[in-house]
């Protein structure tokens, strides 16, 4: 058995492992500007001259120092209420968004997937696809042979590929999003919620990437409120609590735990 | 502080107590360097980043043709517009500086010197205007891949080339109509085109990081865009205003400053190769030293790519965060 050793912030690592990600005692804080004032030109100028911020621009504190380790082939699902950070996370190891202390140390280039639908939402599903793996760096004799396979994936209904993507339903919008970033090995793959909104098909499908991708010696991490899901698809779950890691550990264990504790 | 509780972790739950002193103690951020994992925030160096760009050149290139043919996809002319609109600008802008005011005083054959004027000023104006809003335009596709961003910029300016080969074919049919004779003058014409691309990249390039970050410049934009179109010459001769005896002349110092604005620099280039009659016209009244106006072009064209895209380069890590 590979032994394990201590660090602060409660981290075990395992020497026997290599890690892809490591996130060291994470913190963000990002700025919500509202719609506050009195909106009129008035007010607006007026706080120029005062030198004001923006209204109603309140910090958020939002990851509370979070600290992990994550091995290359693991798939991790990060389970919590609505609010309490998951998103965030997965933006900040995309490196998305800046850490307002710690950090978030990763080996490549890690992609993220969200749910806003379209990627250029006037051009066609067709132009979406190749420039999409372009944009990805592939080339474009790769691109012409995985075309056929992303269009199958994302199983889009007849004919929908030559419309512009701001037609598409947001499953379908999605799901061709997952299926043009899954056509590229990918170090680290951040999937939030792109998912939920797939039918039991595109599910089993796309689970049956996601293994792949793990094989090639990527990570996978998953964000998603249906627990079967996370339980179906990771071999790791974290569970955030108000920006803080609750538990780490065995999908069974986490999510009967977050059951019990949510009340579901 | 909360305790997390490490449920089933593969490596057992027993503490290291014989593990190798050099480790023992290490920070993540010492395990993270050590296992070669880097800042997932950071931005690449300059010579790996350029690889990456040149690396997406298909990319580039295909954004460029899939923006271009869906730029007019709403209207029923279509494509028709890419060369109604600069003839449409160049005939409001004959009918009032050259009808209404007449500024065309003297000036040999003042149609083929304003079109070219309008369509080569009008390169350089889009590639400001749209530069600015590459970034903003593209932030669903910045957040969803990962591709080095200068290649959003630098798409812009291959629409905006693509744009002006199509005009260009209008450019120089008006020309050709108005009695151009073939010469190896016209060749030059390609250099000067390319000079102003580089311009427009690096122009571009600057204008995609300050409009990230700063919204409220498209607002603006439109006015600056106004007076730098008027000082450049566009609908009239620059040189003929700074004759003995006028207004302008009488501050050396503005002429020469006019003299330096790029886009005046390319105008003039452009110009003195396509219209024999208009450079007769010139060397006659006006004569110019027009080496200094190619080494000037030369520069500014230098120092914009090279400064723009290192200004872009620097602020690559923080496009499309929110």
């Amino acid at each position: 058995m590979a032994e394990t050793k201590v660090r602060g912030n409660n981290v075990e690592i395992d020497p026997s492992r290599e890690p892809i990600v490591v996130v060291d005692d994470l913190h963000i804080v990002y700025r919500v500007y509202g719609a506050g004032g009195k909106g009129n030109a008035a007010s607006a100028f007026a706080r120029v001259v005062r030198r004001q911020h923006r209204p109603s621009m309140t910090e958020v504190h939002a990851i509370k120092g979070l600290s992990f380790v994550v091995y290359r082939g693991e798939a991790v699902g990060i389970i919590g209420t609505n609010g309490s950070g998951k998103s965030t996370l997965l933006k900040a190891i995309a490196g998305l968004l800046p850490p307002h202390s710690g950090g978030v140390y990763t080996d490549g280039q890690p992609s993220l997937l969200g749910v806003n639908a379209a990627l250029m939402k006037d051009l066609t599903g067709e132009r979406n696809i190749v420039l999409g793996c372009l944009a990805m760096g592939m080339s474009p004799a790769d691109t012409k042979s995985r075309y056929q396979q992303i269009v199958d994936f994302a199983g889009l209904k007849e004919g929908f590929i030559q419309y512009p993507m701001r037609t598409y339903s947001s499953g379908m919008g999605a799901r061709l999003r997952f299926a043009i970033a899954a056509a590229k090995t990918h170090d680290v793959l951040l999937i939030d919620e792109a998912l939920a909104t797939g039918d039991a098909k595109f599910r089993t499908k796309s689970k049956r990437r996601i293994d792949e991708l793990r094989k090639e010696a990527g990570a996978v991490f998953l964000v998603a409120h249906q627990l079967d899901t996370i339980k179906e698809m990771c071999d790791r779950v974290i569970w955030i609590d108000d920006g803080r890691m609750h538990m780490d550990g065995d999908p069974e264990e986490v999510v009967a735990a977050y059951v019990e504790a949510t009340g579901k | 502080m909360s305790h997390p509780e490490r449920l089933g972790s593969p490596g057992g739950e027993s503490v290291g107590t014989i593990a190798e002193p050099p480790h023992v103690n290490e920070k993540l951020a010492d395990y993270a360097a050590r296992h070669g994992l880097r800042q997932s925030a950071a931005r690449p160096p300059l010579g790996k980043y350029l690889q990456s760009v040149w690396a997406r050149r298909n990319f580039i290139w295909a954004f460029a043709s899939a923006k271009n043919i869906s730029l007019y996809s709403d209207s029923r002319l279509g494509q028709v517009w890419q060369v109604l609109t600069p003839l449409l600008n160049a005939a409001v802008y004959y009918l009032i500086f050259g009808l209404l005011l007449g500024l065309s005083r003297g000036l040999p054959d003042f149609i083929p010197f304003l079109v070219t004027g309008v369509f080569l000023f009008g390169f350089t104006q889009r590639s400001v205007t749209s530069g600015a809003k590459s970034v903003g335009d593209n932030l669903s596709l910045i957040r969803a891949l990962h591709f080095p961003r200068a290649t959003l910029p630098l798409a812009i300016a291959v629409v905006e080339l693509q744009q002006l080969l199509l005009s260009l074919g209008v450019l120089f049919a008006i020309v050709f109509a108005y009695g151009e004779p073939l010469s190896l003058y016209l060749l030059l014409f390609v250099p000067v085109v390319m000079l102003q691309l580089m311009f427009n990249v690096g122009i571009s390039m600057v204008m995609a990081r300050i409009g990230a970050f700063n919204r409220d410049i498209t607002q603006l934009l439109p006015f600056v865009m106004r007076t730098w179109l008027y000082a450049s010459g566009v609908i009239f001769s620059l040189p003929s205003l700074m004759e003995k005896g006028s207004k302008l002349s009488q501050y050396p110092l503005l002429g020469e400053l006019l003299q330096l604005n790029p886009a005046y620099v390319y105008l003039e280039l452009s110009r003195h190769v396509l219209l024999s009659d208009y450079r007769e016209y010139i060397e006659r009244k006006y004569p110019m030293d027009v080496g200094q106006l190619w080494l000037t072009a030369g520069i500014w064209s230098v120092v914009m790519l090279v400064g723009g895209f290192l200004y872009f380069y620097k602020a690559e890590e923080r496009y499309g965060r929110g």
